[in-house]
């Protein structure tokens, strides 16, 4: 197991040294920060200064070296807009985002579980017809819609809870339930799903054979198969969460690490744009690590070598 | 019935709704089996043998339902108890091995922990205990290294070593019977023999009634006591294990026991009953049998035959039964 997460680490490496090619790439070709950063009456002169001044009169590679070097030191370079080193200003909005991602994922969780397994313990009842039905309308509406709709009704309407902003427990209800919701539909399907196929596996007729109530088959024998394909896909699923918080976190001006770099790439800020992909993207492989770990634990089939 | 009588099944019924309709796949079966006895149930894929078996542990799902008839353990019906009382039954009194020792044990549980869940349900032993239990049943299926076996997972072991498993989880809280369902069919055949000598063994020593599903009848010789022979949902013929291979009287039962190889007199090919089993959808109005048998005349074609006791013990449901003793 230690050799296996060792490796692991290692293979991450090439991947974060290809993310970095893809972004510096993107950042270059998606448009010039002199123009946004001065007024349409600079002179010619004003911007060879700026360019000068940003290196950006250099040719691609020197660019690109002066870049993977800066990077390697940890520097993602200044941010235009803060005229601060991007990479504080990106960790500085982590927490926040941790909430919201970890009380979705909660609220995802404990709404996909047990509303999965009842619709597979239900199968074709009219239990199963609804939650099925839901769970297709919930992945028919988009986020910010959700998230609008939400505002709508338990902020605009009756003023239950606040619009937009962080700080107490009640700003992060709305958007919460917006990512978590999204998330738990998708979840609470491959869960329907995965029991199903389990509860039709001999080993369940073998432990309902063996005289146990009902909930020990369902809880213990199935789920604990149900859940390996879950854990899987669920981490594949981050990616979703990561996304969902860009729109969410907009929608109800969340300040984390999403909010800051949809604003970043508004306005052009590319320092904060690499820095805050670059944290997203090792936050994606130590969750992929993560379920592995966790993969391996539930089922003892896995050995990493 | 005799005082011994464990189990006695009289006239089950079980049907399949599907949406072609209503397939009786258990049509009127009746069977017993006493303590210490075995008794095979022998027929060919599909004739209702498994379907009976998981009738009478009260196990079918849906789409199938048992609609009739009595399953008496020890003259209580078991088809007129509650679930929770039919969940004490299952695996304390009756417990049932099945055909797939690779995919019967969880894959994710150790054999303790399968094997201890049973005995903590029924016995109402604590963990410590209920591992000590473990390790005792497996080393009476005579699985070597038990305490440490005990820890393994299934996949660390064997397909034998799995059915041995097996067999010990259903004998773990002493069932009064034991229903074995083509135990051996996935196994080597020289494991084969090792398990059913096992079960034999056991079933002696702690004399527990048994029902051995088979479709194989050199099994059916060295280990039952009693037959019946199953088809199309019915049983066709029904007697000691002796009488039944030196005489024969259903002609079902004679094509499946000319079906077997043998080894005097070299076969270039083996025998095999001409025709289908009939679709259970569409059945023949008179003997299910008839559109194979050799000596089926108008007679067999219009009316169904009923299973009777043509000779101590040995019942038949054939019109012709006693003709063809002398074929």
């Amino acid at each position: 197991m230690g050799k296996y997460i060792y490796r692991t680490v290692l293979q991450i490496v090439p991947v974060l040294f290809i993310i970095s090619l893809i972004v510096f790439i993107l950042v270059h070709v998606t448009g010039d920060p002199v123009n946004l950063m001065l007024p349409d009456t600079a002179t010619p002169e004003e911007r060879e200064i700026l360019t000068a001044a940003l290196g950006l009169d250099q040719p691609l590679y020197i660019q690109y070296g002066l870049y993977m070097k800066n990077l390697l030191s940890g520097d993602f370079g200044t941010s235009f807009r803060y005229n601060e080193s991007a990479l504080p200003i990106v960790l500085e909005r982590l927490p926040a985002s941790f909430e919201l991602a970890g009380a979705a994922m909660l609220i995802a969780v404990v709404l996909a579980v047990p509303l999965g397994i009842l619709s597979a313990v239900k199968r074709n009842s009219l239990l199963d017809l609804i939650l099925s039905s839901i769970s297709v309308l919930g992945k028919a509406m988009p986020n910010f819609w959700v998230g609008i709709m939400l505002i709508l009704l338990f902020s605009v309407s009756l003023g239950m809870l606040p619009v937009s902003g962080r700080g107490t427990l009640q700003h992060l209800v709305l958007p919460a339930i917006t990512l978590g919701t999204g998330v738990s539909v998708e979840m609470m399907r491959l869960i329907r799903s995965s029991m199903l196929e389990i509860l039709g596996q001999d080993y369940i007729r073998t432990a309902r054979s063996k005289g146990l109530w009902e909930t020990v088959v369902i809880n213990k024998h199935a789920l604990r198969n149900a859940l390996i394909p879950v854990v899987t896909i669920t981490a594949l699923q981050l990616t979703n969460l990561v996304s969902g918080a860009l729109v969410t976190e907009t929608v109800f001006a969340w300040p984390g690490m999403g909010q800051l770099l949809v604003q970043a790439v508004y306005t052009h800020d590319m320092a904060i744009v690499q820095a805050a992909v670059f944290v997203i993207a090792l936050m994606v492989i130590f969750v992929n690590l993560a379920s592995d770990i966790v993969y391996g634990l539930l089922d003892p089939r896995i050995k990493y070598r | 019935m005799s005082e011994a009588t464990l189990l006695e099944v009289r006239e089950l019924q079980t049907e399949f709704v599907t949406e072609e309709g209503i397939i009786p796949a258990v049509n009127g079966i009746s069977l017993h089996v006493s303590k210490g006895e075995t008794l095979a149930l022998v027929g060919e894929s599909g004739c209702g043998k498994s379907i009976t078996s998981l009738s009478i542990l009260g196990l079918i799902a849906e789409p199938g339902r048992v609609t009739g008839g009595k399953v008496l353990l020890e003259g209580r019906n078991l088809l007129h108890l509650s679930r929770k009382e039919m969940r004490r039954v299952r695996g304390q009194e009756i417990s049932m091995i099945f055909q797939e020792p690779m995919t019967s044990l969880n894959p994710v549980f150790t054999i303790g922990n399968q094997i201890g869940e049973s005995v903590r349900r029924h016995l109402r032993l604590n963990r410590k205990q209920a591992r000590a239990k473990s390790v005792e049943m497996l080393e009476l299926v005579g699985i070597a290294h038990a305490d440490k076996v005990v820890d393994y997972f299934p996949h660390q072991l064997s397909g034998g070593m799995r059915q041995r498993v097996m067999i010990a989880i259903a004998l773990s809280c002493s069932p009064k019977l034991l229903i074995a369902d083509e135990p051996t069919t996935a196994l080597d055949v020289t494991i084969q023999a090792q398990i059913l000598e096992l079960i034999a063994r056991l079933s002696k020593t702690l004399d527990t009634g048994v029902i051995l599903i088979t479709h194989d009848l050199g099994v059916v010789a060295e280990m039952a006591d009693r037959v019946a022979v199953m088809y199309a949902g019915e049983i066709v013929e029904e007697a000691s294990v002796e009488a039944l291979f030196e005489q024969p009287l259903h002609p079902y039962t004679q094509g499946l026991l000319k079906s077997l190889p043998s080894i005097e007199g070299l076969q270039d090919e083996l025998y095999s009953i001409p025709g289908t089993v009939p679709n259970l959808l569409d059945k023949p109005p008179g003997c299910l049998f008839a559109p194979r048998c050799p000596y089926a005349d108008g007679l067999c074609a219009t009316v169904r035959p009923l299973l009777e006791e043509r000779r101590d013990q040995h019942r038949v449901r054939c019109h012709h039964a006693c003709k063809e003793e002398r074929l």
